[in-house]
């Protein structure tokens, strides 16, 4: 697995999206979404809309509804400032979007149109265009080539640049039947080496489709928390239309008509236009930032999930620790010595490709070990995940091995040899240091222990100090024995570990979690983390990993970086927070309006004492009300777009900050931002 | 839904039984057999046994020989309008309603005449029309009238009233209320 | 004015001491555990099941619960219709009363059956004893007890229990909390001077030589129940202002108590059986905190008193307009709040002449709902605005939002809202006809701003099955009787369907183990953020209609 360059913040993130003319555009757009047929879309702004059409009309002719109190120039201003509200709802709306179709755009730069070499059942070869390439469909691709569709690698050994979608300039092995290498990206270039491949995804389907789709929110479905609100804000904007409505018979019965213009007035200042006008922005930044994140998502719904995650569940190495242990030190037992652990070790890791094995053998070379017999006689025995176990078997018929401690009792025993009492010991001060013991036997006599270190990610305990702090509890699940895991459990600060973990507990864990009601994110990349990443509520896949775990997902994460899924917790709830916080924002702000509002509307029915803002006149009261009421969609848009700042606190402080900020600043800003626009207007 | 009709029709029985039948019954029975005098009214009736009204319920005065009660809208359930249920009922005026200041305008003027301070209970009317009470200050504020007319020491009349005067519950809720018909009749008593 | 701040102060201690026994009974009493009244009800309460054919223990869908609620008040709103329709040949009709016109009963059925008693009529002078006891007297009972199977149903489903069986509540309700409670406290009436006899009205001979007609009836059992369940529709035409009815302090003292007992203790009642009665404690204290303020303003306006008549008298004296001498200013504006507050809807003193701020409190009270609330259905509108409060606080801290552990999702905001919709359908609207129609529709009796606060009243009367007025008003008319019965169905029937689809969705929802990540619904803070739901979003619904009401009234008073 290649490791992440450098903490992810100073990670150069490719594409970039070209961001140049995105006002100028957003603009026209924002013209362009005045048709009815997508401003209905949106009740509250719709609303508004038909307001400003009527306005419109009442500017022409003040008197078409019979009595009004208004005068043209009046109905004109109010129109002018609807429009603009609306303008400003559906310029909030393009941004985001444009910002996303930036980012798609950058990504579809990297999808030219390619041709493959498809390989025919009789395995001849025929030319084809990318686009006419189907699932299951074989090609062959070789050095120089671009990758024309996601697949799986069947055959052959390359390095592939994957850095159009990673962003990452070091090539990547691909190889087949790995859970690490085996998969490729459509879009990413071989650059050694030749590769079979199967196609996994019909063409528009790949993953870098799917990302395009979803940034451009053009597959945007509504989350079930943003349904919820629509709804509710439906009903607010409803209710206030049956009160504005009603408003007129008891007006006229005390001898204070009030014109149209002051109606549509009042009720654009009180239905929810701040909220939502920004709405389907929030939505669209939400899947932006995630897009940002280098991190393709099935659903906007997904994404939500994540700030809703209980429980993380976690694999130990590539995610708690760096991927690689590096052996540190050998232990001797059973009376020998260090150095004949070393040649013992060194013969059971010549064959040994992973990166531990390549460490044991560093180390033993560096002590001064060789090798005593002729490698080429000599024969690799794989590790197993039913032995436990790897090692070589010597030309004179002598098995050395390596691996878990108890495997290699065992192995011992059926030898007819007996582990020494030492074994434990140094198998208990490897474990207490957090390290992976290795023994090290030659038949039935153990030799001693390899301590492989692990290293615990840099400010991995402080990210795990967050979540708690936010209510998630992670869950470490690990091969390693009981003791190494409690070790690095606690110096890691994880809640919770699972020791000598199969694939199958990882399953077991997720199950039992969400029986108890909570949902559950994880990360995975193997053939065998499918079903869990299928069951968990966020799966996130890793890129490097297999189709079939990618596929079993519903996020991919196209660095590979298994500890973004703390990253994707964040997203998640700075994305409701941001509604909720401006839903209060918005209704908060009708306090304001209404003082505003309602003692202009009324100013012959002797309630001049609740102008307690000492307006102007009542005309420009009506008018800083509406003016407020547009200015303060495009002011909150950067915060609509950015999202309001998580910060990792329990979610008592978290309400006490944000109802401090948008509560109480939602009922003062107006009162302040009125007066002042009024002072403005009456200075003319 | 026919079982539920069947039900609902049922359970409206029993429960009427219950409800409207028994506890009742059980009540009335113990009104009528415990205390016969609370349950028909708290009547007062004279040595003939002719009532002469209830002591919970106050009564239309406008000589000078007694002491005024409350205005009431209706007249204290007097006369025809009256026959045969019986009344109650207020003015429901608002607070700024020009028909409650031109009455209390003439309230003011009738008491003035009277040379009887106007206190605000006997210029407002009372909630139920039956009010039998009127405040100690508008009691002591007719006490020189009533003397007057029925040439009483005015000491003696200040005795009766604090007699009649049912003081707060527990001397803490409510006001105190002189009760007029009984302070009028133990009057026509002395 | 500080020995009617006293008495203010004692009358809320005192139901301060009695909520939290009564609450834990209540708790007890719908959780099975037995109580002290439980050898004596079971006896009765197996005679009522057999009769009525109920398997009380089999717990209810909500659709088959709804099914039972509206079938049973259609069932007993129809029998109470009959008796009305045919009292002059039924018995006890010592003044030979005849039938009211159909749209008066109708007007009365419905309006009894929803718990709200909204009177177009004088009950003396209209319905004979009979018509009282024997079709007024018993929907008392059921449709109080119905409010609070309906609150009990309902706390079950978001404390995720089954709903339980209507039947079996709406039978506890009546022989565990209200009957035992009638019984004890219509005797104290009773020998407080409140009458109970079938006797016919008294003729008396006055002093001054006037006859009068004393009405009077069974009145004591009638009483009693017609505060304890909320009721308020009075004996007489004017409700407890009446001597019969109220006649004294102590009589005023335990019906203004008991008025508020039922739905004030439902709220610890709710707290035990979520298993948080700090939670329970919380909201208690918020409703409290608001009643207390509204009680304040009222009072405060009563005091001072009414500055055209103080021009005349010279001196500033409290507004006794409407006012019984014994009860005084402070108890007169206790009582407004307390019986608006729980949708009681009795009077001790007349809401038409009641100073502007005591016009705003009853009017605001009407709106919201929850200042205690009706029987029942108050404690669950109550939770409807803490499910609101739990959607929008769950949101800025970041996870769906949940409370007691069960997500609040669309179908939830969408019963919640229905609940939030109908009020203002109910209220504004038909008073917006009405006023379109001053001459020929309103009836108004009060010129200028108050006649605008008599039309809302009454149909916020009606919706929020509260059935006190502005009783200036002509409202026994074709078209006052036909409206407002729109607004009692639509503000009982409509909140009682979603609620009780609310419930039941929550109770099959899967729970969720509270974490750190939990937003505590049991904190000062939450119960802060849920005051300030409530008033926003009543206020700003309400809002015109009261600046055009009393707040107008009160500028141009002053």
């Amino acid at each position: 697995m290649r490791q992440p360059g450098g903490p992810r913040q100073q990670r150069r993130h490719t594409p970039k999206a070209n961001l140049s003319d995105l006002y100028q555009r957003a603009f026209k757009e924002a013209l362009g979404k005045l048709n009815p047929k997508i401003m209905i879309r949106n009740p509250v702004m719709f609303l508004v809309w038909v307001g400003t059409l009527i306005t419109a009309v009442l500017t022409l002719n003040p008197n078409i509804f019979g009595v009004t109190e208004t005068s043209a120039v009046f109905n004109g201003l109010v129109t002018l400032i609807l429009l603009f509200t609306v303008l400003f709802a559906n310029f909030a709306e393009a941004v985001a979007e444009g910002r996303g179709r930036a980012q798609a755009d950058a990504l579809r730069s990297t999808q030219t149109k390619t041709y493959a070499q498809r390989i025919l059942a009789d395995g001849s070869m025929e030319m084809v265009s990318s686009a006419d390439l189907r699932r299951g469909d074989r090609v062959k691709v070789k050095a120089g080539d671009m990758i024309p569709a996601d697949g799986e690698v069947l055959d052959g050994v390359a390095s592939v640049d994957e850095s159009a979608i990673t962003g990452e300039s070091a090539p990547v092995l691909k190889e087949p039947n790995s859970d690490v290498a085996s998969s490729v990206t459509g879009g990413t270039r071989i650059i050694s080496d030749e590769l079979i491949i199967r196609v996994t995804a019909d063409p528009g389907k790949g993953f870098i489709d799917r990302m395009i789709a979803l940034v451009e929110g053009a597959e945007r479905s509504k989350t079930p928390n943003e349904i919820a609100l629509t709804v509710l804000l439906a009903v607010l904007t409803l209710v206030f239309l049956i009160v504005v409505a009603t408003l007129p018979p008891p007006a006229n019965y005390i001898n204070s008509p009030v014109g149209i213009t002051l109606l549509i007035s009042l009720l654009v200042a009180l239905i929810p236009t701040t909220i939502g006008g920004l709405l389907s922005a929030i939505g669209i930044a939400g899947m932006d930032r995630v897009a940002q994140f280098n991190v393709v998502a099935t659903s906007g719904r997904a994404v939500e999930a994540c700030g809703d995650i209980n429980t993380l569940v976690l694999d130990k190495t590539g995610t708690i620790t760096l991927g690689n242990r590096l052996a540190e030190e050998f232990i001797p037992v059973n009376g020998h010595s260090r150095a004949e652990v070393a040649a013992i070790a060194l013969a059971a890791s010549i064959f040994d490709t992973t990166p531990e094995g390549k460490s044991i053998v560093r180390l033993a070379e560096g002590m001064g070990a060789t090798l005593d017999f002729d490698r080429q006689k000599a024969e690799g025995v794989e590790f197993s995940a039913r032995t436990r176990m790897s090692g070589t078997d010597l030309p004179d018929g002598g098995e050395a091995r390596k691996g878990a401690v108890d495997a290699i009792r065992g192995f011992v025993r059926s030898r007819g040899g007996q582990a020494p009492e030492d074994l434990g010991r140094a198998y208990e001060r490897v474990s207490n240091l957090g390290g992976t013991p290795l023994a090290v036997c030659k038949d039935d006599d153990i030799y001693g222990v390899i301590y492989l270190k692990d290293i615990i990610k840099p400010g991995i305990q402080e990210r795990f100090d967050q979540l708690r702090r936010m209510g998630v509890r992670t869950i470490m699940l690990t091969g390693d024995n009981r003791i190494t895991a409690a070790v690095i459990a606690k110096e890691a600060g994880v809640d919770e570990f699972i020791a000598e973990a199969t694939p199958e507990d990882k399953i077991q864990v997720i199950q039992q979690e969400q029986a108890a009601g909570k949902l559950v994110a994880m990360t995975g990349d193997g053939t065998n983390d499918a079903p869990a990443l299928a069951q968990a509520n966020v799966g996130l896949a890793m890129n490097s990993g297999t189709q079939a775990a990618k596929e079993a997902a519903n996020m991919v994460d196209l660095d590979s970086d298994p500890t973004k899924l703390i990253d994707l917790v964040t997203i998640g709830k700075q994305l409701l927070i941001t509604r909720g916080a401006l839903t209060t924002f918005s209704l908060a702000n009708d306090i304001a309006k209404y003082f505003a509002i309602i003692p202009a509307m009324f100013a012959s029915a002797g309630i001049g004492s609740l102008n307690i803002m000492g307006l102007h006149s009542p005309q420009s009261a009506v008018l800083s009300a509406l003016i407020y009421n547009a200015l303060i969609i495009p002011a909150l848009i950067p915060l609509a777009l950015r999202g309001v700042k998580f910060r990792p606190l329990s979610a008592n402080s978290l309400l006490q900050r944000n109802i401090l900020v948008y509560g109480f600043g939602g009922i003062i800003a107006p009162f302040v931002a009125i007066k002042v626009i009024d002072l403005g207007i009456s200075a003319f | 839904m026919i079982q539920d009709l069947i039900v609902g029709i049922r359970s409206t029985l029993v429960l009427w039984v219950l409800t409207a039948f028994i506890y009742p019954a059980v009540i009335l029975i113990i009104g009528q057999v415990a205390f016969p005098y609370q349950a028909n009214g708290s009547l007062i009736t004279n040595s003939e046994g002719q009532v002469l009204g209830s002591a919970l319920i106050g009564q239309t005065f406008t000589s000078d020989q007694y002491f005024w009660g409350r205005p009431s809208v209706i007249n204290y359930s007097e006369g025809d309008d009256a026959a045969p249920t019986g009344l109650s009922g207020a003015t429901n005026l608002a607070p700024d309603n020009p028909d409650l200041l031109e009455r209390i305008g003439t309230e003011v003027e009738r008491l003035k005449t009277a040379e009887t301070q106007p206190v605000a209970d006997l210029v407002y009317t009372s909630g139920s029309g039956l009010d039998p009470h009127i405040s100690p200050a508008a009691a002591q504020a007719q006490i020189r009238r009533v003397a007057a007319a029925r040439s009483l020491a005015p000491d003696q009349l200040q005795m009766l009233i604090s007699k009649y005067t049912d003081g707060r519950f527990l001397g803490i809720f409510g006001e105190p209320g002189v009760n007029v018909l009984k302070l009028n009749l133990a009057l026509d008593n002395q | 004015m500080l020995q009617g701040c006293v008495q203010i102060a004692l009358t809320l201690a005192i139901l301060v001491a009695i909520v939290p026994f009564f609450g834990r009974y209540m708790a007890q009493v719908f959780s099975g555990q037995s109580t002290r009244l439980g050898a004596i009800a079971r006896p009765i309460e197996r005679v009522l099941f057999a009769g009525a054919g109920v398997a009380a223990k089999r717990p209810m869908t909500g659709t088959q619960y709804i099914s039972a609620v509206l079938m049973s008040n259609l069932v007993m709103g129809a029998f109470v219709f009959l008796i009305l329709m045919t009292q002059e040949r039924l018995p006890f009709n010592s003044t030979g009363l005849s039938a009211p016109s159909w749209d008066l009963a109708l007007h009365t059925a419905i309006s009894f059956v929803t718990n709200t008693n909204q009177q177009h009529y004088s009950g003396e002078t209209t319905y004979t004893y009979f018509s009282q006891v024997g079709a007024l007297g018993f929907l008392m009972f059921t449709s109080a007890a119905t409010g609070i199977a309906v609150a009990i149903a309902f706390i079950r489903g978001l404390t995720g229990q089954a709903i339980g069986n209507f039947y079996q509540d709406l039978v506890l309700s009546i022989t565990r909390i209200l009957l035992p409670i009638s019984l004890v406290g219509a005797i104290a009436l009773l020998i407080a001077g409140v009458p109970e006899t079938l006797g016919a009205p008294v003729q008396a001979t006055t002093p001054e030589g006037a006859l009068q007609w004393i009405a009077r009836g069974p009145v004591a059992h009638f009483e009693i129940i017609k505060e304890l369940g909320e009721n308020g529709g009075g004996f007489f035409g004017i409700n407890s202002a009446h001597p019969f009815e109220n006649p004294n302090n102590f009589t005023n003292l335990l019906e203004t108590v008991i008025m508020m007992i039922i739905p004030a203790s439902l709220i610890i009642t709710y707290g035990i059986m979520a298993g948080n009665p700090k939670q329970g404690w919380l909201i208690f204290w918020m409703v409290f905190g608001l009643y207390a303020i509204l009680s304040a303003i009222a009072a405060i306006g009563e005091f001072w008193g009414n500055p055209l008549v103080n021009n005349v008298l010279g001196d500033i004296q409290p507004n006794l307009e409407g006012k019984e001498t014994r009860f005084g200013w402070a108890l007169t504006a206790l009582w407004a709040v307390s019986t608006t507050g729980t949708m009681c809807g009795a009077v001790n003193g007349m809401h038409d002449s009641l100073m502007a701020p005591g016009g705003f409190v009853t009017l605001a009270n009407l709106f919201l709902q929850i200042i205690w609330g009706g029987q029942g259905t108050g404690t669950a509108y109550l939770f409807v605005f803490l499910v609101l409060a739990v959607f929008l606080t769950g949101l800025m801290v970041g996870r769906t939002p949940e409370f007691l552990g069960r997500k609040i999702e669309k179908r939830e905001i969408v019963l919640a809202s229905l609940i939030l919709l109908i009020h203002p359908i109910a209220i504004l609207l038909p008073s917006a006809i009405t006023l379109a129609f001053p001459e020929t529709l309103s009836n108004i009796s009060n010129p200028g701003f108050h006649g605008i606060s008599q039309v809302a009243y009454e149909y916020a009367s009606a919706a929020a099955n509260n059935g006190s007025g502005f009783e200036g008003l002509g409202d026994n008319t074709l078209w006052w009787n036909l409206s407002t019965s729109f607004s009692l169905i639509a503000g009982r029937y409509v909140p009682i369907i979603a609620l009780i689809l609310l419930a039941d969705g929550m109770t099959r929802k899967q729970s969720v183990p509270e974490t750190n990540g939990t937003l505590r619904t049991d904190t000062v803070l939450f119960t802060g953020v849920t005051a300030g739901v409530i008033i926003i979003l009543g206020a700003l619904t309400f809002l015109p209609i009261l600046v055009l009401g009393p707040v107008a009234e009160a500028f141009n008073l002053g």
